[in-house]
């Protein structure tokens, strides 16, 4: 029954996805099509950092780092009339990576409540420098004239085009996701996750593991970084505000850190509440705050655990 | 250089240095002591600006409003630990920074249903506005200096409470080993709801004193927040010694960096090159600072006794 829900639920959550721009259309509601390609695109950051979060156990309060670098990658080509979008997205994921490279190789040396606090640090850092730079925006960001141009292969302006890119996207990270963690790989960084010492004393050094994992986190992320800048069609270094980070951890926590999919659902769940609640009241976060509270307090396993049943 | 000029901007690194141990010393005890990490720390510094504003306009008496603002805060502080945080003392650091992450987004909005997401700005009473004149020549802000006073007053009277008296006697004991203290007869959760209401008072104390130089406003406790992370991660964590000499480098570093950065690389770089790298290198200077600290010493420079 168990094994049945498994295969269900994916399978159902893709169909319900590939017939949003069919609803929206037939709704007359461009507004959904929006909305859940905005969803998609933090569920792929969420699911990046839940990589290292959940299944590494890395605490990253920054991951909205590489969102920003992602974006500003494709924001300054562009800015420079550069809008060949393979040139910019693999800028965009190359630029990430190595930020990501240069974070992670400091902050891992770090454990705990050190790491946390790192890597929150050194995203407010990469903020200040975003509001520094007068040449690309400051405080205000810039307006991305002309979306990442992909000639002969998909129009980024065709709303339903983009869509389904993202969606497949998304599929993608989440095989790809999948076979990372039971790859080898994955393996030794689940184990250091659970006892490091023991990760040791069978012949695993956790650092250069646990920081690819942090690299590939870093340059999933950015690639969403690139499809937010598209999305919005505007970059501000608030990209890479600190509150933006919490809420991607939220996005994993909520939807919990036990399975690949679960940040997705995270990230359904939370932004899904945020349109709900900011429709209802302006004061939408005193709401959702204190609802945030209540479930670390009791949802321990997250909405993946409510939907499925523990395997052990 | 004007000679001057480097000892004024001293002195305002001095002041900075001094708010930042008084946000550092709290949030540095709480995690020392219940091992608890408290992103809504900043909240109190907002609340305790927000409340003293609020009763200084209310009574017209600045030592009134300051004492209730102080009191106000403990309170606050008091109630979120018995309310929300109590239970999460045994839990990962994972949930309790999602945890007090939520209660920041509460804390942010609630202050904005009160009183407005505009900036509130605070005026002095007359005695403490104006200047003094420390040397021929240099004038400097009264209030800064009362600052820099009551921060080094409060540090000295945190040593010595924890240092020399019975309360500081239980902290320390209760740091090392909570369930020894507890079978020693000791009510270990009033001291814990006792430590983290006087250091939310302590927030509220930084907050309350930087309203007249900065702004009152919702979400101005995280900016300082995140600084005061720097000062404990460079520190040491744990360590008040650790926060006083952290504060007191990262206002250094902060303050000079954006006063002199710029003027030193249009020395070697062409003026644009200086106007564009001055203020990004300087607003990176603390980050950078902590980058190589950690590098050389990633338990920060007075790490806390396990």
């Amino acid at each position: 029954m168990n094994s049945r829900i498994r295969a269900i639920v994916p399978a159902a959550g893709l169909v319900l996805l590939a017939a949003v721009p069919l609803a929206a259309a037939l709704l007359d509601q461009p507004f959904y099509l929006d909305l859940v390609r905005r969803i998609m695109i933090f569920a792929i950051a969420a699911l990046s950092l839940n990589l290292i979060l959940g299944y590494g156990g890395m605490i990253s309060f920054g991951h909205a780092a590489y969102l920003g670098v992602g974006a500003y990658a494709v924001g300054v080509l562009a800015h420079y009339g550069i809008n060949d979008g393979y040139l910019q997205w693999a800028l965009a994921i190359g630029a990430s990576a190595l930020v990501a490279l240069a974070i992670g190789a400091i902050s891992i040396r770090t454990s705990g409540v050190y790491f946390i606090m790192i890597t929150l640090a050194f995203t407010q850092m990469l903020y200040y420098l975003g509001i520094s730079i007068e040449e690309y925006g400051g405080d205000d960001g810039m307006r991305l004239q002309v979306k990442s141009q992909f000639p002969g292969l998909i129009d980024l302006n065709d709303a339903n085009a983009f869509y389904y890119l993202v969606l497949a996207i998304l599929v993608l990270a989440l095989f790809l996701g999948q076979r990372l963690v039971d790859s080898r790989f994955g393996m030794v960084i689940r184990a250091a996750k659970s006892n490091e010492v023991r990760t040791r004393s069978i012949g695993f050094s956790p650092y250069p593991y646990r920081l690819a994992a942090f690299v590939i986190a870093g340059a999933v992320c950015g690639l969403a970084g690139a499809l937010l800048v598209n999305h919005t069609a505007y970059l501000t270094p608030e990209f890479m505000n600190w509150t933006r980070s919490g809420e991607l951890m939220f996005m994993v926590i909520l939807g919990g850190m036990e399975s690949i999919a679960g940040p997705v659902l995270g990230a359904f769940a939370l932004l899904l509440l945020e349109d709900a609640l900011s429709g209802w009241t302006q004061h939408w976060q005193l709401v959702l705050g204190p609802l945030l509270v209540l479930s670390v307090l009791f949802l321990k396993r997250g909405l993946a655990g409510l939907v499925f049943a523990k395997n052990e | 250089m004007n000679l001057f000029l480097v000892l004024e901007q001293a002195l305002n690194g001095l002041q900075l240095g001094v708010m930042l141990f008084l946000m550092a010393a709290g949030l540095t005890l709480v995690f020392g002591i219940m091992n608890l990490v408290n992103l809504a720390h900043g909240s109190f510094y907002m609340v305790g600006a927000y409340l003293a504003t609020y009763f200084y306009q209310a009574t017209g008496s600045y030592l009134l409003g300051v004492s209730l603002g102080l009191a106000g805060t403990l309170a606050v502080g008091v109630a979120v630990e018995l309310v929300a945080l109590r239970t999460l003392y045994e839990r990962p650091h994972l949930d309790q920074v999602l945890a007090t992450f939520g209660l920041i987004l509460f804390f942010n909005e609630l202050a904005a249903i009160l009183w407005g997401r505009a900036a509130i700005y605070t005026t002095l009473p007359d005695y403490l506005a104006g200047h003094v004149e420390l040397f021929a020549g240099l004038r400097y802000p009264l209030y800064r200096l009362v600052i820099i006073a009551v921060g080094l007053a409060v540090a000295g009277l945190l040593w010595f409470v924890v240092a020399r008296t019975r309360l500081g006697m239980l902290i320390r004991a209760g740091a090392s080993n909570r369930a020894m203290v507890a079978a020693l007869g000791v009510n270990v959760r009033l001291l814990y709801t006792l430590v983290f209401g006087f250091g939310a008072a302590l927030a509220g104390l930084a907050g309350l004193m930087s309203g007249p130089i900065h702004v009152v406003q919702p979400g101005m406790g995280e900016l300082i927040l995140i600084e005061v992370f720097v000062v404990i991660v460079i520190g040491g964590i744990g360590s008040i010694r650790g926060a006083l000499a952290g504060a007191l480098i990262v206002g250094m570093a902060d303050t000079l960096g954006r006063a002199f950065v710029r003027p030193m690389l249009a020395t070697v770089l062409s003026r644009t090159a200086a106007d564009t790298a001055g203020p990004a290198l300087a607003s990176m200077l603390i980050y950078l600072l902590m980058a190589i600290v950690l590098a050389l010493k990633p338990q920060g420079l007075f790490p806390a006794r396990a």
